[in-house]
């Protein structure tokens, strides 16, 4: 039998692709954006004997990626939960 | 007690876990084959995938990358932003789906058993050259530690995992990895905390990096700016002129990442859709407690191995020869440190010799003739114990952990290999009326093999054994992450899409490494030399896999747009992945 798609599987899609493209826009913007091609701007800014940039590019980063995907993780299965589509 | 026995009973005991965690998780099924009967939790299989990502050479070989300076942070960010690719995108709707191996769900959603056949061949290629890294590796690790060649040191280890991975599968992998990630973790944070401690006082290495260098009261990081500078090397934080090849280099490396087959299976063993999100979120929990950890590492032991050489400050004699410390003795004798006396004054210099300025005035005037030490950047780690003066039962420590990195990933490596050949090759291209009994006996058997042949590669390393990163990263992320990523986001691409769009990305790739590094990697046979100057676009051969996974994305989408529809049957598997 195959699926029909209801309004209610739209919006939880819908709604997941948000929350994923939100969850990369931050992941870029620590990576690519603040360890690498924005580094020069904020060179002003000094953290523990170097700026800013550096510190995202070898801590900072990091910390935010373990964040996002927590908040992914929590986020998702709550929206799961509304839906009722939990496994 | 002598330091051999030490690191004889750590090594041995590590060995002794392994063998009997082999004994209790017995694979009884192909499911338990597979993916561990899809029961593990999700916390211990963050663990497992922990271990099986931090391989020999990130144990032994990264923190001395890093120590070069602020380019090589991309390594840092790489091998951890994969991972909320993989949380956000892959490991949730692939555990849903519900297959055995990643060739599987290739051919299952394309429908396409040529889709599969090139998914296994990919798998193959990514995990061979990969796996090839972790064997020599454990003989190396053998070597150094406990007195024995590393042939034979490889051969135990093959040996090691041939118990627990052909008896117990996935699950005897899984919770052997569990115990791995345990030894590997300890062995690395330990000696890295003692260091914080002398250099910085800080008992955390991530406080210790941003925190005040102990001896001269300025930052660390200010501090070995300044001491690298006069030595005439660049700034250890200076920033990279070829910011575009430092941003595709990273890109590739975190979408490759996420395209890797031994890490995606991980996610395949728990229970269920929720678990996989946790899962990721934990797998990257283990893995930031050790790669936070390598920036402070780098940056303290560079600047801890300067000081030893210049004791009383760059600007005052250096260390005379005949006064070396012990641990400088015996990784002399390795071959790790080498001293050549260039000016014959009985001291040891280390400059950067290809500054030219630097060569002509300060060098000069001193009346040095050239550097004199050359270092290994592996010894950043394995010499550290020593270094740091810590006690004898860290460094049996250290071998077990160098061991355990290498083994944990060769496993997971081999098992990745052995199930695409006996499920995705045996089971449902060649003989689709194996029954489950018969096709666990050649699950075992694809098993021996993979580990023959790695065993083999290991000893006769061939010329692409050292290209891992451009090989397994740039064909992971220019054939596998696209087909994955179309196969839940994009309904309307079809296998003659994907089968395209695999063949283009990678072939893409593959051209683009041969062109720099040799066709096949036979010397001589490159196009251009392999320097800044001859890339195209500025973009490094190690750097073009994201490339080829735009090309990827590109082709597969033009090709299924041109042709026809994906069947009913599979837009409605699709349908299913998204919503439940």
């Amino acid at each position: 039998m195959s699926k029909e798609i209801t309004e209610q599987d739209k919006a939880y899609w819908a709604t997941n692709l948000r929350l994923i493209l939100g969850c990369l826009a931050i992941w870029a913007t620590v990576s690519y954006g603040f360890g690498i091609l924005l580094r020069p701007y904020l060179m002003g800014i000094s953290i523990g004997g170097a700026d800013l940039g550096f510190w995202f590019a070898q801590q900072g980063s990091i910390f935010t990626f373990l964040i996002l995907v927590f908040f992914y993780s929590w986020k998702m299965n709550q929206i799961d939960k509304k839906f009722g589509l939990e496994e | 007690m002598s330091q051999f026995a030490i690191n004889f009973i750590f090594v041995i005991g590590s060995f002794i876990v392994y063998t009997v965690i082999a004994v209790w998780a017995r694979a009884r099924s192909t499911r338990e084959f597979y993916i561990a009967g899809g029961n593990v939790h999700p916390t211990l299989n963050g663990m497992a995938t922990a271990a099986d990502w931090l391989s020999a050479a990130s144990f032994i070989s990264v923190a001395g990358l890093v120590s070069v300076g602020y380019v090589n942070s991309a390594f840092i960010m790489g091998w951890t932003g994969g991972y909320v690719l993989l949380a956000t995108l892959l490991a949730p709707y692939l555990r849903r789906f519900g297959t055995y191996t990643v060739p599987s769900f290739v051919g299952t959603r394309y429908d396409s058993k040529t889709a599969r056949v090139v998914a296994v061949l990919c798998l193959i290629i990514i995990s061979l050259t990969y796996v090839i890294g972790q064997m020599t590796g454990a003989g190396v690790a053998f070597a150094r530690f406990i007195e024995v060649d590393s042939t034979t040191g490889l051969l135990i280890s093959a040996l090691v995992v041939f118990i627990y991975a052909v008896l117990g599968g996935m699950k005897g992998v899984t919770y052997t990895q569990v115990a791995q990630y345990t030894v590997l973790i300890l062995a690395f944070t330990i000696p890295a905390i003692y260091l914080s401690l002398m250099m910085t006082g800080h008992f955390l290495p991530q406080v210790g990096l941003v925190g005040t260098h102990s001896e001269s009261g300025i930052p660390l990081l200010q501090k070995l700016d300044e001491v690298v500078r006069d030595l005439g090397f660049q700034d250890y934080t200076a920033d990279v002129s070829n910011k575009w090849n430092m941003f595709l280099f990273t890109l590739t490396l975190m979408v490759g990442t996420a395209g890797l087959p031994h890490v995606i299976i991980r996610f395949f063993t728990v229970p269920n859709i929720q678990d996989a999100r946790w899962s990721a979120g934990w797998a990257l929990v283990f893995i930031a407690l050790f790669y936070t950890t390598v920036p402070a590492l780098a940056a303290m032991s560079r600047l801890n191995l300067l000081e030893t050489v210049y004791p009383e400050g760059t600007d005052q004699p250096s260390l005379q020869y005949e006064e070396r410390p012990e641990w400088f003795k015996k990784w002399e004798m390795t071959g790790l440190l080498k001293f050549e006396d260039k000016n014959n004054d009985g001291h040891i210099q280390i400059y950067n010799a290809k500054n030219e300025n630097f060569a002509k005035g300060t060098a000069a005037e001193r009346g040095w003739e050239g550097n004199e030490l050359t270092v290994n950047n592996d010894i950043l780690v394995l010499a550290l114990p020593e270094i740091a003066n810590m006690p004898m039962w860290l460094i049996g420590l250290m071998a077990a952990g160098g061991i355990a990195a290498a083994l944990s990933t060769a496993s997971g490596l081999l098992l990745a290999i052995s199930s695409a050949v006996s499920h995705d090759l045996l089971k449902n291209t060649l003989m689709p009326h194996l029954s489950d009994k018969r096709e666990m006996l050649y699950a075992r058997i694809s098993m021996v093999g993979a580990i023959t042949i790695a065993t083999w590669l290991g000893l006769n390393p061939p010329g692409f054994a050292a290209q891992t990163v451009a090989l397994a990263f740039g064909i992971a992320a220019s054939t596998l992450f696209p087909v994955l990523i179309l196969g839940i986001f994009f309904q309307r691409i079809n296998s003659n899409g994907a089968i395209a769009g695999m063949l283009a990305g990678g072939m893409f790739t593959l051209s683009y490494i041969f062109m720099y590094l040799g066709w096949l990697f036979i010397p001589e046979t490159n196009n251009f030399p392999n320097t800044p100057e001859f890339w195209i676009l500025g973009i490094s051969p190690l750097s073009v896999g994201c490339i080829g996974a735009l090309f990827n994305f590109i082709v597969a989408i033009s090709v299924s747009m041109l042709t026809e529809k994906p069947s009913e049957k599979i837009q409605d598997m699709v349908r299913r992945v998204r919503y439940p």
